[in-house]
């Protein structure tokens, strides 16, 4: 992992002196509320229905466990005992006193950790695969290219006062488990005929009131050019995006009013004339490249009879390592999942309690090494065959165990109007009534990979767009109703969702959801998941059962 | 005579302006001044012939290219934030020192706030008119916030990258 050198803790130092210089300005008064709103939105510090709501950077979504112990012990200090993970990456704390904020933010630079660009108009949190460095589908490690944009992004001189916030992912498995295409630039690491690694550039995603699936404008652009044509593709939305209404402010919108061609064409332009500047020297990608190398791994055999016994022993790990294990790319290791997505709980909570299990597993078990997936969840990317058994039962034991990754009951939702000022409807409890409807396990896994998404608000933040099931909470003359979608996908089979019909009230919308899947699995062929089944047969018969029950 | 903040070797100072800053409309006034693209377009020639010191000043929607030709003869441009956030004056900026040499002065006038600073003084800004109210002393400090930076840019400053190599 990358750690944090003499100018990056200096740099962070900086800021988080900065930021307590504001609040006392806020403090004595010096400041109103308006003044200091686009201040402390610059540190992450929103104010939300009931208090304040800091919003932690997670950059590329690792963590080592003295960060994990630290946000734990946050929460335990500051808040009310847990934090919520977000489809950034980053950690949220709902309850937080302004007061403190300085303390916490210089909590958190003393791990390495900030609250940085987590809001306003600038370049926010990168992300990058959650399975990085652990999978082998990978070409190349993302972390690499994550950790350089999030030092070049970092007070950018001429890229922090945008037309509207802007997000980078970075991936190098064709499987796609960052949303690239959702993303204002995805970049996915490719290998040219002659070996020489380079990135797709997908300009032009998001969700939102208007969603759209990324172009891609570049097909290859060799990796030492990648921060001139970073600035290239800045430079020209800086100039050219929308200032005159936010909600046409993304760089989606600029990108699909000029056409993917001549967007590309002025990117290109731009580019030739800024020429190499602004690239890293190899010299400086060499050294973050090393903070990547691969841990000692020790040399295993691919089957573990630990673990192969624990598993017939015990059919609740079998289900776990069934649904929660992924392919190492070194033998006798997994990647284990940890769901934050308890049956009947909210998605992404994880007490502190919790924290400080994954922490120490990660220390124990874990080569010190835990992710945050955008779908809110965690991994241990490194952990031994011989080990999950007992990394199994100390997850179960505080309740991080539960068997659902990527299916059902593995929600996305949005804070929603439990928490956010912005939202028009509730969204955890739409999720928690779902996933009460697929408790029993032998069915939720008979259904198979179903993403479903849930949005409070128009503003998308549960990703409804892109579930193969999305839904979208809105306001009816002070009612809640939720407006379905069918078909979307985030993944490398990007696609936006079409609306099923008309809105549900917020007592029907499980039981649509459960109607949705009966119809799934009376209409599937062979080997289909729910999203194939839907792109085949379309919207008819989800729609004629949903509307036949409602009536 | 009204003050400013110059930058100068580094470091705020507060001078006098010897500029006047005509509005569009307004009548002509002797001495040094600051005019709209537009008037620099069509008086521009017949000020400059009087000997005098011309800036023009450009909103945040007119870009640098405009004023490419023209600048060698320009003593300032000043770049309008209509708003705090509207960051299009960074870019003009930049490109004006980096990509076109200018070396007058790029002076920041509307909504300008000593939260800005670090970022203006990077690309390029050199003189200040803040709205809120910053004396040079705080000016000076909030520019100087950051020991390091993580980019090249327009005030030359060495990046992270360049200081690891010693």
């Amino acid at each position: 992992m990358y750690r944090y050198d003499v100018l990056d803790k200096e740099f962070l130092a900086d800021r988080s002196a900065e930021f307590r210089e504001q609040v006392g300005r806020r403090l004595s008064g010096e400041l109103t509320e308006d003044q200091f709103k686009p201040l402390r939105l610059r540190n992450g510090l929103y104010l939300q229905l009931h208090a304040y709501m800091l919003r932690i950077a997670i950059p590329y979504g690792s963590l080592n466990p003295t960060q994990l112990r630290k946000l734990a012990w946050i929460g335990r200090s500051y808040d009310k005992g847990y934090g919520h993970f977000t489809t950034r990456t980053n950690l949220q704390f709902h309850w937080i006193k302004l007061a403190d904020a300085p303390d916490i933010l210089d909590h958190l630079a003393s791990v390495d950790m900030h609250a940085l660009q987590t809001s306003g108009n600038c370049i926010r949190n990168v992300s990058a695969d959650p399975y990085a460095g652990a999978t082998a589908e990978e070409i190349d490690d993302p972390r690499v290219w994550a950790e350089a944009i999030r030092q070049w992004s970092s007070v950018h001189p001429e890229f922090s006062y945008l037309p509207r916030k802007f997000k980078i992912a970075v991936t190098a498995a064709p499987k796609d488990r960052t949303a690239a295409k959702t993303h204002d630039i995805g970049l996915h690491l490719k290998r040219a005929r002659d070996g020489a690694l380079g990135f797709e550039v997908m300009t032009g995603g998001g969700l939102g009131r208007l969603p759209h699936i990324a172009p891609t404008i570049r097909e290859f652009l060799p990796v030492q050019r990648l921060f001139s044509y970073l600035e290239a593709i800045l430079r020209t939305y800086n100039r050219h995006g929308r200032r005159d209404n936010i909600h046409k402010a993304r760089i989606k919108i600029l990108v699909a009013a000029l056409g993917r061609e001549e967007f590309a064409r002025q990117v290109e332009a731009e580019w030739e004339k800024i020429g190499p500047g602004p690239d890293l020297p190899d010299t400086e990608l060499a050294r973050i490249r090393a903070a990547f190398a691969p841990t000692a791994f020790e040399t295993l055999p691919s089957r573990s009879e630990v673990f192969d016994a624990a598993k017939a022993a015990n059919p609740a790990l079998a289900r776990f390592a069934r649904n929660n294990l992924k392919p190492h790319k070194v033998s006798g290791y997994s990647i284990v999942e940890i769901s934050l997505k308890a049956i009947g709980e909210t998605p992404g909570d994880a007490t502190s309690d919790q924290m400080e299990v994954v922490a120490d597993l990660a220390e124990r078990f874990g080569q010190n090494d835990i992710r945050v997936t955008h779908e809110q969840n965690l991994v241990l990317p490194h952990v031994k065959l011989d080990d999950v058994p007992a990394v199994w039962e100390a997850l179960a034991a505080v309740g991080l165990a539960t068997p659902n990754m990527n299916l059902v009951s593995d929600i996305i939702a949005c804070p929603g109007l439990d928490y956010c000022a912005l939202a028009n409807a509730r969204a955890i409890s739409v999720a928690q009534n779902i996933a009460l409807k697929f408790t029993d396990q032998d069915r939720a896994e008979k259904i198979g990979e179903l993403k479903v998404k849930i949005s409070g608000c128009i503003n998308a933040c549960g990703h409804h767009h892109v579930g193969h099931i999305g839904i979208l909470g809105v306001d009816k003359k002070g009612e809640e109703f939720y407006q379905l979608t069918l078909g979307g996908s985030g993944a490398e089979d990007a696609a936006v969702g079409s609306a099923l019909g008309p809105a549900l009230p917020y007592d029907k919308v499980a039981d649509a959801v459960d109607t949705l899947v009966e119809v799934y699995l009376r209409e599937r062929a062979e080997g289909e998941r729910f999203l194939d089944t839907f792109r085949r047969t379309g919207v008819a018969p989800f729609k004629e059962a949903v509307y036949a029950d409602v009536h | 005579m009204p003050t400013y903040i110059k930058w100068r070797d580094g470091r705020a100072t507060l001078v006098e302006d010897v500029f006047t800053n005509i509005a569009d409309g307004a009548g002509m006034t002797p001495g040094e001044v600051i005019v709209s693209l537009g008037r620099f377009q069509t008086e521009g020639e017949a000020l400059l012939a009087e000997g005098r010191k011309v800036g023009v000043r450009l909103t945040s929607a007119e870009e640098a290219e405009a004023l490419a030709y023209d600048l060698p003869r320009i003593a300032v441009v000043a770049l309008e934030l209509p708003k705090f956030g509207d960051g299009r004056a960074y870019t003009n900026a930049r490109l004006l020192r980096e990509r076109f040499g200018f070396t007058g002065e790029i002076r920041a006038v509307g909504d300008v706030l000593r939260e800005q600073a670090v970022f203006m003084v990077r690309c390029g800004f050199d003189a200040f008119e803040p709205a809120d109210g910053s004396t040079s002393e705080q000016w000076d400090a909030a520019a100087h916030r950051f020991r390091h930076v993580y980019q090249r840019s327009a005030d030359g400053r060495t990046p992270a990258f360049a200081e690891r190599q010693g």
